[in-house]
């Protein structure tokens, strides 16, 4: 299937494989930098409380146990709700109750 | 000619589209709001940690009496706390980087 004689075609099913590709690594890209992003504020309230001439070890220290624990909270959330999930869900289909 | 970014999407009126030119414009448009992002939560950032009490002036705002060891000069504290700010924002991505990298070798 060739879909890149059919790039000008306005149909979703007919984009360009190179402009798909890019926007699928842009893409990902964006999700890292808007986490460093929110990661970043969130660490600083924890981590920082004087701003000096140059971050001390003490605080880098901190920044990075923060992103770790940050990851790590994230992971035991989703995999706690898939538990529950299973056994009692939340988010239920029928809206019938 | 391209002109701005609404303009011109590297069709040059031809009717058809360039990729490599959208994609380069798309990278600068990203860029350019990361850079926002970045600027917007690093503003919010040190004016909590240098600006007690907004006064006439910059020179005269107060220091932040939540924050007793910021310098007393609001701009010298606002200069070192954007410094402090980037210092951080690249030791989280380093963080992050790598925590990533550890999980694909893990998987």
């Amino acid at each position: 299937m060739d879909s890149s004689s059919s790039s000008s075609a306005a149909g979703l099913g007919a984009v360009d494989p190179q402009l798909q590709h890019f926007i699928e690594v842009e893409t990902q890209k964006q999700r890292f930098q808007q986490l460093v992003h929110q990661m970043t504020e969130l660490c600083w309230e924890k981590c920082m409380d004087k701003p000096g001439p140059k971050l001390d070890s003490r605080a880098e220290a901190c920044f990075v146990n923060c992103v770790e624990r940050f990851i790590d909270t994230s992971q035991f959330i989703l995999n706690r709700l898939e538990q529950t999930q299973k056994s009692k869900p939340v988010f239920s289909e029928s809206l019938s109750d | 000619m391209e002109g701005g970014f609404g303009s011109d999407f590297g069709g040059s009126g031809s009717g058809k589209l360039d990729p490599g030119l959208i994609m380069e414009q798309v990278k600068v448009q990203i860029a350019v709001a990361n850079a926002q992002e970045l600027l917007q939560r690093m503003t919010d950032k040190c004016f909590r940690k240098c600006i007690g009490k907004p006064g006439g002036s910059l020179d005269n705002s107060e220091q932040s009496r939540a924050e007793p060891c910021a310098p007393p000069l609001p701009q010298k504290c606002i200069a070192m706390c954007m410094d402090r700010y980037m210092d951080a924002w690249n030791t989280v991505s380093r963080a992050y980087n790598s925590r990533l990298q550890r999980e694909r070798a893990n998987m």
